[in-house]
């Protein structure tokens, strides 16, 4: 028997059974689309947020508290301002490329308007290092820094929220109980999925932030260095700089592509964790096909007793009925997959979190499917192929 | 033609002292065929006779290579059936051996042309050239205007006269017929005894019948009895 009328011959006994093939092929179906959907979800949280931290500008360095392994949980920091300007005056090629910043959380309000804002206290550098441009007004100056007067730079969103339809430049925001004047708006940036919306920051001098949250330190430090082959020099700098003060485990100096590297490496595992639960939808729509192989195999006994008196060899029959397992697994896995993306694609539309459809996932669901069905097949086709033809001829 | 006083071909098929015991539990042993023999030259009609119990259904297994004989040979063309693996057994079923069944075993849910196609689905050949052969067949029945009714919209003698064509699209040296009348009208089976027995003439394919029916047997021109797994007569018409 040739394969194209196996082939044929498995698709006329499914399409025999329309109703009970389409309930035994929506188990892989579904099996198949959540593969594809949770892949789709998993790859895009992963490149939205290597994308966010790409975001922050290339060639950023972080200075952060701890010894820089994750998993170690927060740590408190020992940074200080003049850690900030020991960073600065030891990177080679000129100040400004160091900025450090506190931050906190304080309800914010104006005229009426309030919300809660993410509030940043920034040194003298602190938009330049991270890529930030005023849209009107202006910059902290040095010495509003300095003085840690009370000036603020807003958030485009803060900008609209405290004083919709109006200029803010000039005008009053509170803090707890402290009052600020507004010197600038900052240009907008446009929202991510992941973080906090970063337009929705209000800006003020670090030593009027410290005042307000009741704080000596400075949470982290940013080096901007002047291209990536500088990179390494910057960061050998930064360290020198403040192990002249810190012990080695209380500060970690890490590149924004260490970084990247690592959280890539966590939603990565996040992906395949996410696919592996899928995966188990898909196990138990194999487990549907198998069984109703075995139905198959039991209802068309005396059909499978006629091919062998017409002159089937074990190997026609087994393979009759592997095809029809694998037909029904492949169709499942082709619907799946074609739902899978329009879901995903739904899902990105609708939904804060996007979604990627990655090469790998496709091949591996319509590959996983077809195996299904070789795997879950194999017990009834040989069951199908090894019956007796004198019994399965007298069957009722 | 010539008769068994004539010159004598190498036969069909021979069966030699043809034992079949069927272990049905640990002390049940059922002796269904005790020591049978006879052969059947080509083109020859035979009728095997027998009652319900008499090991004539066990023999058309054995004649028809669905089965293996316990002790003794069956042989075809001299080749032993013994001897054939699972392979073998279904080509020689499939190329030389044409089956017609008391129910007919029409598969229920594909047309009439498609299941006289279903033997040669067994074996090489293109899907243009099946088409045409069993259309070709059902001609010889007399169904060209039922090509693609299913069974269940035939009556019983179109749906044998199906089988029958489904039998002999193979062209087989041997048509090994079941009762081919149990299920049908005395007309009717008349009609496809005649129908059997033209076909048998005209393609100098040999018959055997297996029947129950006096009537079916006595057109065979040898009659073999069966009782209790022996042969009790074997009578040339």
């Amino acid at each position: 028997m040739s394969l194209r009328e196996s082939l044929r011959v498995a698709m006329q006994a499914l399409r025999a059974n329309r109703l009970r093939s389409a309930l035994t092929t929506l188990g892989v179906l579904i099996g198949v689309m959540s593969v594809v959907l949770l892949v789709a979800i998993g790859q895009g949280a992963r490149s939205e947020i290597t994308g966010a931290i790409e975001g922050l500008g290339s060639n950023l360095l972080f200075v952060l508290p701890g010894d820089g392994e994750f998993g170690a949980g927060p740590q408190r920091s020992s940074f200080e301002v003049d850690d900030v300007e020991r960073i600065d005056r030891a990177l080679p090629g000129g100040e400004g490329r160091a900025a450090g910043y506190v931050i906190g959380a304080e309800a914010v309000q104006a005229e009426g308007n309030r919300f809660n804002a993410t509030v940043f206290g920034i040194t003298e550098h602190y938009l330049g290092v991270v890529d930030r441009t005023i849209a009107r007004g202006q910059s902290l100056s040095p010495s509003d820094v300095a003085t840690g007067r009370r000036v603020a730079v807003l958030g485009a969103s803060s900008a609209e929220t405290l004083f919709p339809g109006q200029d803010p430049i000039g005008r009053t925001v509170s803090l707890g109980a402290i009052r600020y004047r507004v010197v600038g708006v900052l240009e907008r940036v446009g929202t991510t999925a992941f973080g906090p919306d970063v337009d929705r920051q209000v800006l003020i001098p670090v030593g009027a932030a410290q005042r307000l949250f009741g704080s000596t330190r400075v949470d982290a430090i940013f080096v901007r260095a002047e291209s990536t082959v500088g990179i390494e020099a910057d960061r050998e700098a930064a360290r020198a700089a403040l192990a002249e003060r810190l012990d080695e485990e209380e500060f970690s100096v890490v590149s924004q592509d260490e970084i990247i590297g690592v959280v890539g490496d966590i939603l990565q595992i996040l992906t395949w964790v996410l696919a592996a639960i899928a995966g188990i939808s898909l196990l138990v729509g194999g487990v549907g096909v198998s069984n109703i192989m075995l139905v198959s195999v039991s209802e068309r006994t005396r059909e499978i007793g006629l091919r062998k008196a017409l002159g089937a060899r074990t190997r026609d029959i087994t393979r009759q009925f592997l095809f029809e397992a694998v037909a029904l697994t492949g169709l499942g896995g082709a619907v799946g997959l074609a739902l899978g993306i329009v879901l995903a694609e739904v899902v990105a539309a609708f939904a804060p979190v996007p979604a990627e459809i990655t090469w790998w996932s496709i091949a591996l669901a319509l590959g996983v499917s077809v195996l299904v069905g070789l795997v879950f097949g194999v017990l009834p086709a040989r069951r199908a192929g090894q019956l007796d033809p004198v019994t399965a001829l007298r069957h009722e | 033609m010539s008769g068994p006083a004539g010159r004598a071909p190498a036969p069909l098929l021979t069966a030699e002292e043809v034992t079949r015991v069927y272990t049905l539990g640990r002390d049940n042993q059922v002796h269904a065929l005790r020591g049978v023999s006879f052969a059947v030259d080509r083109g020859e009609h035979v009728a095997i006779v027998g009652s319900s119990g008499s090991g004539k259904s066990t023999l058309l297994n054995l004649l028809g290579a669905l089965d293996r004989p316990t002790s003794g040979h069956v042989r075809y063309d001299g080749r032993d059936v013994r001897d054939m693996d699972d392979a073998e057994l279904a080509q020689l079923r499939n190329g030389s051996i044409g089956f017609v069944f008391q129910s007919f075993q029409l598969l229920p849910r594909i047309t009439a042309l498609d299941n006289v196609i279903l033997p040669l689905v067994y074996r090489p050949g293109s899907p243009r050239e099946r088409r045409e052969r069993a259309r070709t067949a059902l001609e010889q029945v007399g169904l060209d205007d039922r090509v693609t009714h299913r069974p269940g919209e035939l009556s019983g003698g179109q749906q044998q006269r199906v089988a029958i064509a489904r039998a002999l699209v193979t062209e087989p040296a041997l048509l090994l017929a079941d009762e081919p009348t149990g299920n049908l009208d005395t007309r009717t089976g008349e009609e496809i005894m005649v129908l059997l027995e033209e076909l048998h003439r005209e393609r100098a394919t040999a018959l055997v019948v297996i029947t129950h029916d006096e009537e079916v047997a006595a057109r065979a021109k040898r009659r073999i009895e069966l009782r209790d797994g022996l042969i009790v007569t074997e009578t040339a018409a």
